[in-house]
């Protein structure tokens, strides 16, 4: 119901943001929304700047995420401005719900972290696209400021903090001539379960370097394949956390509109093991 | 007599040496995949109709030599792609330094262009080859 209730702002905004905001960036280029509200994979950011604007023009996107294993859900709406194809303001919200799981751990079944997601996103030099007979990939600096909801538990799990900030540089390339695009962000973090179990725990409470990647391939000028990779740090006592990764297909119907299908591979999540979920995103981008 | 035997040497010495000619011919494949000089004279008549059709292009080419500018789009994109054609207009910064031309012109430009590719049958691999080729002269062409 939640899921439907923001799918519907989503499309109202949709329908209001055309009047505001240009699109003439290329059909894909400006990537999907990744988990966190960041344009991007769906796991990770890319140095692509949210929207379709040009650097004359400003941009917005919104989206929802819905992502469901065995025995958790996350939902996950937002919205990001592109400033000239330089700035990147993000915010996105985040519902974890435990289903059964919480009941099993006392804390009541369907219990939910909430956290909120706000990002900026720099683009540093390079233009992914245009710069096809160079190397040199488009870069960007953003960092990702997360406050989770549930203080109280999050500490009697081992977690040290229920707010944290990640900070991270992406670099993209799209290699017309083969079809390909890739990208690499490395991450600075404390969170754990990306903030839904919050950050820094009684195992390590320091910050960490993680490595992201997403490598697509473009099938159509709407359709495109990939793979993507996502590791993170193990900070709590209380459960293992894995590195997380997922195959999609990102579909462009219209240019405004994009769907990404994934499976996604999540490992171990409190006590729950191998937890694999189907991912459904769907983005409206201006 | 002779002269037969001559014409023979010689056309022989010419079918051995067209492939070695061609040899430069690194990849004509993705020029034949845009149907060689016919088809990129269709793609280019479809390219302008886009063009003049587009609100956010139609400014920068409904005065201008249409017939001269698909002509010279021919030749440079039968160029680009390593066909046997040479472009001999005039060089692109020139041409453009005093139209104003955003980077949002540039992109609509690439959308007609691959709308006309499209309608011409070019595989999607290989409109990205052309495109690689081109997407650098964003440099001489946007100048805002």
């Amino acid at each position: 119901m939640h899921g439907i209730k923001n799918l519907t702002l989503l499309l109202a905004c949709g329908v209001a943001l055309p009047a505001l905001a240009a699109s003439d960036k290329l059909l894909l280029t400006g990537g999907v929304t990744q988990l966190e509200g960041a344009a991007g994979g769906g796991l990770t950011p890319w140095a692509v700047i949210a929207g379709y604007g040009t650097r004359d023009q400003i941009g917005a996107s919104a989206f929802y995420t819905d992502v469901r294993s065995q025995d958790y859900t996350l939902g996950t709406g937002g919205v990001a401005v592109g400033l000239w194809d330089r700035v990147e303001l993000s915010y996105a919200r985040q519902r974890f719900n435990t289903r059964d799981v919480g009941g099993a751990l006392g804390l009541g079944t369907g219990f939910a972290f909430s956290q909120d997601v706000f990002g900026v996103k720099v683009r540093v030099l390079g233009d992914a696209v245009l710069e096809q007979d160079s190397w040199m990939p488009q870069i960007a600096v953003g960092m990702q400021y997360k406050r989770n909801d549930q203080g109280a538990v999050l500490r009697a799990i081992g977690a040290r903090d229920d707010h944290g900030t990640d900070f991270y540089v992406s670099a993209t390339k799209l290699f017309l001539d083969q079809s390909f695009l890739a990208n690499l962000t490395l991450r600075e973090t404390k969170a754990n379960q990306i903030g839904i179990l919050g950050f820094g725990g009684d195992k390590s409470d320091r910050y960490s370097t993680q490595f992201e990647t997403s490598l697509a391939y473009l099938l159509r000028r709407d359709l495109a394949v990939g793979v993507e990779y996502r590791t993170k740090p193990d900070n709590l006592k209380i459960a293992r956390e894995d590195n997380w990764y997922d195959v999609f297909v990102a579909y462009q119907p219209v240019k405004n509109v994009s769907v990404t299908l994934a499976y996604a591979h999540l490992g171990n999540i409190v006590i729950k093991d191998k937890q694999r979920a189907p991912y459904l995103s769907v983005q409206v981008g201006f | 007599m002779k002269t037969r035997l001559l014409l023979a040497t010689a056309a022989t010495f010419a079918a051995l040496a067209l492939p070695l000619a061609g040899h430069a011919e690194a990849d004509t494949a993705t020029y034949r995949d845009f149907g060689e000089k016919a088809g990129l004279v269709r793609i280019m008549d479809d390219f302008m109709l886009n063009l003049l059709a587009d609100p956010r292009t139609r400014p920068f080419f409904e005065n201008a030599d249409q017939t001269r500018i698909k002509a010279q789009l021919v030749d440079q994109i039968c160029a680009a792609l390593d066909g046997p054609c040479k472009y001999e207009g005039a060089p692109m910064a020139p041409v453009h330094a005093g139209l104003g031309i955003k980077r949002e012109h540039f992109n609509a430009l690439v959308e007609d262009l691959q709308l006309a590719m499209d309608k011409q049958g070019v595989p999607f691999r290989a409109q990205n080859k052309l495109l690689a080729r081109l997407a650098p002269l964003h440099r001489e062409i946007v100048t805002r």
